[in-house]
């Protein structure tokens, strides 16, 4: 009956296979990750891969909740970049919707979200350098994601389960201190980020370890639905940003960086040069706000868009609608909606259906961690046990998104 | 404009091909959406993904409908990375008897999905070659997604959907 603890057929008493349980709480793993793997010496032979050790049943949670009370969710699926989830989530109620959203609001998001990107970006590429044993560059980058979490903090007041944003645009405008705290951050990660290549790239030591370690080829990656970093490592140029670009990312400048070979050594600089060309479009979307008007910071949904608070309690219009929206007396189409959005790992999709209640009659999240994970076992097989530690760092699984 | 059109040739092709078996094609917020039957979902999945190039398998999941009397859709997203076209199949099956092909046949990565929908919905892949649950524990005994099991304990008193317009 107790699938979570596999029994392994091969019971010869002359087998010299171990049984290792890697996880769920294995200090190597980051996160809540069970894998019970036969060894054979330090090889692996075999692997089963168990999950849903912090599943919290969020698509049934969402089946009651309005659509606004449903943002909090999303922020903790991936953690490590929780307003892309947001402004994803937020961005398939406003096509639902069919709200037009102003650039400024748009440019507001993209610099938010490329923001988040690289923060999961230095999490997932420091880990690799840690794992590997250059716990310096772990130290040395991670400074800088606290100044994103002080970002965030600014424009919404919270760091790492950041709720920002509402369905039509942000809660309020971004205020002096965090453009200024944006502009400083664009002067110095790109030293720290040079150093950190510096430090890492060319070290022999770091190539010895990562590159050729879990190659995977395009047409594999493509058969497991492998999306993000670790499929563009593998030489697919696949971005939800470029295919389907969401939130006037049509409107800027950048590149997609592909590997060749999909090993470690290409998802690692894959993830780094994704983090450069962030900074461009960050860059970039600092220059097109300053030519769009000052102080829009949300659409003109006044049905949707939560009022101010001082508005409510003094403007009639504002007090009905507020009225109406908190207590979900308001139409929403009957319709079905899918929207993607790139992710921190890869394509993250909101499948949406709403039967014009006060509740989405089904929410699913397509979410990435979840499909690129369900590779990590089979392609253990036949790996040194360092090396599928590694591999699982590199894949930057998510434990709150794999299990939702 | 030129998304329509690509969906008008998918919606030709598809009904050259399959004719009745496909039926009840959309086009909500520009996604092709149609709804095939269950004797030839495997079929349809193998022919998009080899002639009409929907490479890549988005997403297997389902919606439950309770009382209709095909109340559980298996619904699939596809998406042809080429020509940057969606596509979604929807497959209505019995509640009483929530059996489907499985798509492993077609992606490897259909496993874990087909999963998952089997755990939150109780949908029986016949094929699948690890068909057991993936989030919830094994003795769960219920299939927690279908709309009969609460989100709550119903005998609360103080979260009545009434007093929240519900």
């Amino acid at each position: 009956m107790n699938h979570n603890h596999p029994v392994f057929t091969d019971n010869d008493p002359q087998s010299e296979l171990v049984t290792l349980n890697l996880g769920p709480t294995h200090p190597a793993t980051h996160g809540v990750f069970q894998n019970v793997l036969q060894l054979d010496g330090e090889r692996i032979v075999s692997g089963v891969s168990t999950i849903g050790y912090i599943h919290r049943a969020f698509e049934k949670i969402a089946e009651h909740r309005p659509f606004y009370q449903i943002t909090p969710l999303t922020d903790r699926l991936n953690y490590c970049s929780s307003p892309i989830n947001n402004m994803g989530w937020h961005m398939t109620v406003e096509k639902l919707l069919n709200i037009q959203m102003p650039k400024r609001v748009d440019y507001l998001r993209v610099i938010i979200m490329e923001l988040s990107r690289i923060a999961d970006h230095i999490i997932c590429n420091t880990i690799i350098g840690q794992d590997t044993g250059a716990t310096t560059t772990f130290l040395y980058l991670f400074q800088f994601r606290e100044h994103i979490y002080e970002i965030f903090e600014e424009v919404c007041g919270a760091r790492l389960t950041t709720n920002i944003g509402r369905i039509g645009g942000f809660e309020r405008d971004f205020n002096e201190i965090a453009f200024t705290k944006i502009n400083k951050f664009l002067k110095e990660f790109p030293i720290a980020l040079k150093e950190f290549e510096n430090l890492l790239t060319r070290n022999r030591i770091f190539i010895d370890r990562t590159a050729g370690v879990a190659e995977v080829t395009k047409e594999t990656a493509l058969e497991y639905s492998w999306t993000g970093p670790l499929l563009r490592a593998t030489g697919v140029d696949y971005d939800v940003r470029v295919s389907d670009p969401y939130s006037s990312y049509q409107d800027f400048d950048f590149e997609i960086p592909v590997g060749t070979s999909g090993d470690i050594y290409d998802r690692y600089l894959v993830r780094n040069e994704e983090m450069w060309q962030s900074l461009r479009i960050i860059e970039q979307a600092i220059v097109k706000l300053k030519t769009e008007p000052k102080g829009i910071f949300h659409a003109d949904v006044p049905e949707f868009y939560l009022p101010p608070k001082q508005e409510v309690y003094n403007n009639m219009e504002a007090l009905i609608y507020h009225f109406k929206i908190v207590m979900g007396e308001i139409d929403a189409p009957k319709a079905e909606v899918y929207h993607a959005v790139e992710g921190g790992n890869g394509e993250l999709g909101f499948y949406l259906i709403n039967d014009g209640g006060r509740t989405p009659y089904r929410l699913h999240f397509r979410r990435p961690s979840f499909i690129n994970y369900q590779m990590f076992a089979p392609m253990s097989e036949g790996m040194l046990l360092s090396d599928a530690i590694i591999n699982m760092s590199s894949m930057n699984i998510i434990a709150g998104e794999l299990d939702a | 404009m030129e998304e329509t059109t690509l969906n008008n040739t998918i919606h030709i092709k598809l009904t050259e091909k399959f004719g009745e078996k496909v039926t009840a094609i959309s086009e909500p917020y520009g996604l092709l959406t149609f709804v095939a039957y269950k004797d030839v979902i495997v079929n349809v999945l193998s022919h998009l993904k080899e002639e009409l190039k929907f490479n890549f398998l988005t997403d297997i999941t389902a919606v439950h409908y309770p009382g209709k009397d095909h109340g559980i859709a298996v619904v699939y997203h596809l998406h042809n990375m080429v020509e940057k076209v969606r596509v979604r199949i929807k497959v209505f099956i019995s509640e009483q008897n929530p059996t489907i092909p499985t798509a492993t046949t077609v992606w490897k990565g259909a496993n874990w999905m087909e999963r998952e929908t089997y755990d939150l919905f109780g949908v029986k892949f016949e094929g699948h070659p690890d068909l057991r649950r993936i989030l919830n524990m094994d003795d769960l005994g219920v299939h927690p997604m279908l709309k009969q099991y609460p989100l709550e304990d119903p005998n609360r008193v103080d979260k009545k959907d009434e007093f929240f317009g519900r």
